[in-house]
């Protein structure tokens, strides 16, 4: 069992950082786990989402952003939903993947690879490029047969689009990207 | 009804591509029904999952320039098909609603916006600007004796702060739709569980539990077709049922169709324009056995 020295694991500043990005009130959680109940990625998670709020209560910065449930969480809102001190906890989830992202936790890269492709093809086209967005995934992962099966069932359909659909308005949407770059200085 | 009901309509990217269906036969049945949907010019991507991953104010802004071109076009609601999009741009508009994040919103933008749009899901419109008797007075061709469960997703209507749509554990609106064109809609209990989302590329094992659980319960309530209203439940439990199958050992032959597909064949919209082809499980068996069921009932009507 892990022993934890209370007075030194709580980092106080994490626990208002993420109350202020999330506009949450944290300590209304008096951990009934109605969100674990209802959450259907439990069964991935390394931390169910209760345990994940009880971490940022009680201020365990290290534990809470390395967990692979971040980004595992598909922002489905039952926890949101069903929490009876009408807490957002997917808000809160979300925002400790942003602070993870920003400080290099990243325990699901493949998944952050995809959601980096998606938004590298809408900045570069305005618009999401299907076909491009699976194929800089796989390039970028190296996972040649992610869903090679699916081709051969897509193609007779005339779906997939095998050119991007460009906007006028394209550098608008770059502009927002660069824009977010240079307020947050990465 | 009257084309005063015209909306500025936000297609989302998957129905230029991968949902193309979903926003043909929404395109058919709004004709149909005399309801005008004008384009977004120059629409952009609205951000969805991977933005809000990233930064909430980055995901507002995306979503928002697409906000400010409907308030440019002078209109105050934006009707989108595909749940994703809705929620983006229902999200940005219920935090805009903060002027400090509007600011720190617009801040990214070219075009400021002002806040003043209203977005709607497809289905939001239909059922209650049209709504069930009128729609049910359109119907050429009933949908009588086809088994069929409704399936909502996660976001249609959760979180219902944000959402303001129907009820968040136990929507009714697509099952009234298709009740009204006379289906026999099944009580699905999973009607707003997750499908494992956009998970299918980088883990694919959390689609095929989900959507196998989804597929499973669906045919444990009888129904012979799931209905459906986002594109990527539908990508996941039709594209994707031979990866269910493989990963669960299951046998799943379920035909998976956007909701306003089945409008369109009971409005009697030509099957071209609504690309029943396009979905890889054919629903033409569960039609033809939905058809040869209603004909028995009304046999067996007029003989007593």
């Amino acid at each position: 069992m892990e022993t934890i020295d209370m007075r030194k694991a709580y980092d106080p500043a994490f626990v208002a950082q993420v109350q202020a990005e999330s506009g949450q009130n944290l300590s209304l959680c008096y951990q009934c786990g109605n969100c674990t109940a209802g959450c259907p990625y439990t069964f991935v998670y390394d931390i169910p989402v209760s345990q994940m709020m009880r971490l940022v209560q009680t201020g365990r910065r290290e534990k809470a952003l390395s967990a692979r449930s971040l980004w595992l969480c598909a922002s489905c809102e039952s926890c949101t939903t069903r929490c009876p001190n009408e807490i957002d906890v997917a808000r809160v989830m979300d925002v400790m993947r942003h602070m993870a992202r920003r400080e290099g936790y990243v325990s699901e890269p493949a998944v952050k690879t995809f959601w980096d492709c998606f938004l590298d093809s809408m900045r570069r086209h305005g618009r999401v490029f299907e076909l491009g967005l699976v194929a800089a995934f796989v390039a970028r992962t190296g996972r040649f047969w992610t869903d090679m099966d699916l081709g051969p069932r897509m193609l007779p359909k005339g779906k997939l689009s095998f050119l991007p659909h460009g906007i006028q308005g394209k550098d608008e949407v770059r502009k927002i990207f660069e824009r977010f770059a240079a307020r947050s200085g990465s | 009804m009257s084309q005063a009901l015209t909306y500025a309509y936000y297609p989302g990217c998957s129905g230029l591509g991968t949902s193309r269906e979903y926003d043909q036969s929404t395109r058919a049945v709004c004709d149909a029904l005399g309801i005008g949907l004008a384009d977004i010019p120059d629409w952009s991507c609205c951000g969805s999952s991977p933005a809000h991953t990233v930064d909430h104010v980055l995901s507002a802004a995306l979503a928002a320039r697409n906000l400010a071109k409907v308030e440019a076009m002078g209109r105050d609601t934006a009707v989108t098909p595909c749940p994703s999009c809705l929620t983006n741009l229902r999200t940005a508009s219920h935090r805009m609603a903060d002027n400090a994040f509007r600011e720190r919103t617009n801040a990214l933008l070219d075009t400021p916006c002002r806040n003043t749009v209203t977005a709607k899901s497809v289905l939001q419109i239909l059922a209650e600007d049209v709504g069930l008797d009128a729609l049910a007075r359109k119907v050429v061709k009933p949908l009588a004796g086809l088994r069929v469960a409704a399936y909502y997703g996660c976001i249609m209507n959760r979180p219902p702060e944000v959402m303001r749509f129907d009820d968040h554990e136990n929507p009714m609106a697509m099952d009234g739709i298709l009740a009204a064109l006379g289906a026999d809609v099944r009580p699905f209990p999973l009607k707003v569980e997750c499908c494992g989302a956009s998970y299918g590329v980088a883990r694919r094992d959390i689609v095929a539990r989900l959507s196998g659980r989804l597929l499973a319960a669906a045919e444990d309530v009888g129904a012979e077709m799931v209905a459906t209203a986002c594109p990527l439940c539908q990508m996941n439990l039709d594209l994707r049922q031979g990866q269910i199958n493989s990963a669960g050992g299951t046998s799943h032959h379920m035909p998976v169709l956007y909701f306003t597909q089945l409008m369109g064949l009971a409005l009697g919209v030509p099957e071209e324009r609504l690309g029943l082809d396009k979905v890889c499980v054919s629903p033409r068996g569960a039609l033809r056995a939905a058809a040869e069921r209603a004909a028995a009932e009304t046999a067996k009507g007029s003989k007593a």
